[in-house]
């Protein structure tokens, strides 16, 4: 009963992230269909392993955006690189994001909006 | 080609597979592909792998290059497939690419989240087999089996077309395009391949295209098959002759062929970039000729990448050996920069950096391509100085010399002359892990113009050149002080690293005087001589020998002590010879026309105050 709880709570969850745009649906999906028996915990493992390594981009791109004057080719290629692991998560809005911050970089816009 | 078709291929790969996982059930492929996966995203490789093992592929992942070429390298036929992200903290991806493809041949599929047209040219450009977009699907990595097989369909298509030529008894223009060349060999060559082909295909009938052995082109083989082609020249240069010339028992022409090719486009791409870059506007740098066209074309801008990378693409080597006869350039990338004449042209002093400044910087781009071309690994000292004299003495301009006063950027041609062997690359390649293609060109220069210095005997060489110089070389400075000044400092072992700093800086400086030069090579000994230990002992040697020839033969008596007590400290005879010449990448004219001009004798055109008098023959104490 309560397995079965968590496992409508998860999905609810998961289909509004789905229906807001924070998580693509294939690319989602297709993290799911990739765990099986033998790697039970797959999608769990590549998230954490996200966050981790996401942190460590935003903290490095924070740093740089302290420096003066901003460097925006570093902050670019930190984008770009940011913007692949979100895809490659399904991270749909955050990679919408890093687009955008890389418009601005291009740009030369320090401000950013 | 394959009588069994497709089927037939299928079941020998999957023959082959099963015997690799001891399984015998036919039609498994691509099971058991074995995949390289290089990407530092860590999700990102993650990911791959799941992917790719969910293919039932065997799946090794890296997220550094070099670790994956090494592995790569360690375990030649160990990998079916490459698949590599474009931007990469460490090494380019496109460099990874070129590395891979000439080295080890693999079909190598880049990805990004990239997705611009500019950049999926530069996939293509590079040779690269497919190229996804991020975020990669499933779907996309099922297929990847498809490029293996084609690649070893087209390989074998190259053996068929060889035996097939020897069976229609016309020579069949295959893309080496030889045949035609020599009928008689041809048929000689027919008739081997006919066995090679009758062989084959029983391999291949059992393996299919899958199993075709792969050919490590290691860094020897590599220089092996850049000096057979420099000395056909680069258009004459047909995988027949080329394996003749090379005698590498177990090599077959096919080998040859796909080498040839992607040597080819690589020095077409190479030549591509540099003639932006260099945009040395020689007349030397004819309007690149994608192929071989001009030689110093290449050689502009292979010395240019050479200077950078330290490792001038045979290409330039050969248009370098034309162009300076000794300039060669090519400076492999930890040799000797390339400044000498030849690298004039190539790298255009008008991209200093790009020679000397971006030595570190474009080594790292031209060598970290994956090209590492350490076309001057050794700077070929093959040459004799008698070949140098001689080179000299031609026409009291030299052939290579005219040409460089003339183009200005020593499109030399010296083909003829500098034909030498590259045994000195050899040694020096060896040293260079990378792929040298140029090198083999630009070492047969390099020792060709180098060959001279290495002579010692200064007796009949300084003579000859220094008479000549003098006589002509009006620029001839002095530099021979600083050439003994050099020689004293080069007693550092730093000196092979001072000479490439030398002359990549010497580009800089130098503007075409040959003072200029021994200051460069005094003043810059630490510059940018990226050539690693093996290098140094070349590098110094070549700088001295560099010097020396810059310097005159006045210094030649002199250098020739110097010199010989400073190769011997430092590096095996070979190093001298073969780094003579490179680490002066000094302005580029500059070092050419000293180079020539102590080559010649003074023959060296008044273009760079390269003041050569040829003295470096003699005083390079080989």
């Amino acid at each position: 009963m309560d397995r079965n709880q968590s496992h409508r709570q998860v999905a609810t969850m998961k289909q509004s992230l789905f229906d807001q745009g924070y998580l693509d649906h294939e690319q989602f999906n297709q993290l799911e269909e990739l765990q099986d028996d033998a790697n039970p915990n797959f999608v769990e493992e590549v998230v954490t392993l996200y966050y981790r390594d996401s942190a460590r981009l935003v903290h490095s791109i924070e740093q740089a955006l302290e420096k003066s004057p901003i460097d925006f080719n570093k902050l670019d290629s930190y984008m770009h690189q940011f913007r692949g692991s979100s895809s490659s998560i399904g991270a749909k809005k955050v990679k919408a994001e890093c687009s955008l911050f890389r418009e601005y970089c291009r740009a030369g816009n320090g401000e950013g909006r | 080609m394959n009588p069994s078709n497709g089927r037939g291929v299928v079941s020998s790969v999957s023959s082959r597979v099963s015997r690799k996982s001891s399984e015998t059930v036919p039609d498994q492929f691509p099971v058991g592909l074995r995949v390289m996966v290089v990407d530092d995203d860590p999700t990102c490789l993650m990911i791959l792998e799941k992917m790719l093992r969910t293919c039932k592929y065997e799946v090794k992942r890296c997220s550094r290059a070099e670790e994956a070429l090494s592995i790569l390298r360690g375990n030649s036929n160990g990998y079916d497939v490459v698949i590599s992200d474009v931007h990469m903290p460490d090494m380019d991806g496109f460099k990874l690419l070129e590395q891979v493809g000439l080295e080890m041949d693999l079909p190598v599929i880049m990805m990004s989240a990239d997705d611009s047209k500019s950049v999926v040219m530069k996939g293509v450009t590079h040779g690269a087999c497919d190229y996804l977009i991020k975020p990669v699907r499933i779907e996309a990595l099922k297929n990847i089996w498809q490029h293996v097989i084609r690649k070893r369909k087209n390989e074998w298509k190259e053996v068929e077309q060889q035996s097939g030529s020897a069976d229609d008894g016309q020579p069949k223009q295959s893309e080496d395009g030889d045949y035609s060349s020599s009928v008689n060999e041809g048929s000689w060559r027919n008739s081997k391949r006919r066995k090679d082909d009758d062989e084959d295909g029983e391999d291949r009938d059992d393996t299919s295209t899958l199993k075709k052995p792969r050919v490590v082109w290691s860094v020897e083989l590599h220089q092996q098959f850049v000096g057979a082609v420099n000395q056909l020249g680069i258009d004459k240069a047909v995988p027949k002759k080329i394996l003749e010339l090379m005698n590498v028992p177990g090599l077959t022409r096919e080998n040859v062929a796909s080498h040839l090719q992607k040597y080819r486009l690589y020095l077409r791409r190479l030549s591509g970039v540099s003639q932006h870059q260099n945009n040395l506007g020689s007349p030397f740098m004819n309007p690149q000729d994608p192929g071989y066209g001009p030689l110093s074309n290449l050689n502009g801008i292979d010395l240019q990448t050479l200077a950078a990378t330290g490792q001038l693409p045979a290409q330039s080597l050969a248009n370098l050996q034309a162009a300076g006869l000794g300039r060669a350039a090519i400076a492999p990338k930890s040799r000797i920069p390339i400044p000498v004449v030849d690298q004039r042209n190539l790298f255009s002093f008008e991209n200093p950096k790009l020679t000397f400044g971006d030595t570190q910087q474009q080594p790292q781009h031209l060598n970290n391509g994956g090209k590492q071309i350490n076309l001057l690994h050794g700077i070929p000292t093959n040459m004799e100085p008698k070949q140098l004299v001689n080179l000299h003495h031609q026409g009291n301009s030299i052939p290579a010399v005219q040409s460089v006063q003339s183009v200005h950027n020593g499109s030399y041609q010296p083909q003829s002359r500098v034909q030498q062997p590259m045994g000195n690359y050899n040694p020096v390649s060896h040293t260079s892990p990378m792929i040298n293609f140029p090198l083999s060109s630009s070492a047969e220069l390099r020792s060709n113009i180098y060959a001279l210095p290495n002579n010692p005997a200064k007796g009949g060489f300084p003579e000859d050149v220094t008479s000549e110089m003098k006589g002509s070389t009006p620029g001839f400075v002095p530099s021979y002080d600083i050439f003994n000044e050099l020689n004293h400092q080069q007693k550092v072992h730093d000196w092979e690293l001072q000479n490439v700093g030398l002359t990549f800086n010497a580009t800089q400086q130098a503007n075409n005087s040959i003072d200029v030069v021994g200051t460069s090579i005094v003043g810059s000994p630490h510059q940018a001589f990226p050539s690693s230990s093996q290098g140094s002992g070349l590098s110094r040697n070549a700088s001295v020998v560099h010097a020396n020839n810059n310097n005159n033969a006045i210094s030649m008596g002199q250098h020739h002590m110097s010199n010989n007590n400073f190769y011997h400290e430092n590096n095996p005879v070979r190093v001298k010879l073969e780094t003579p010449l490179f680490p002066e990448q000094f302005g580029q004219d500059d070092l050419m026309s000293a180079l020539l001009k102590q080559q010649q004798g003074g023959i060296v055109p008044a273009e760079n105050d390269f003041d050569f008098d040829g003295y470096s023959i003699d005083n390079i104490p080989v």
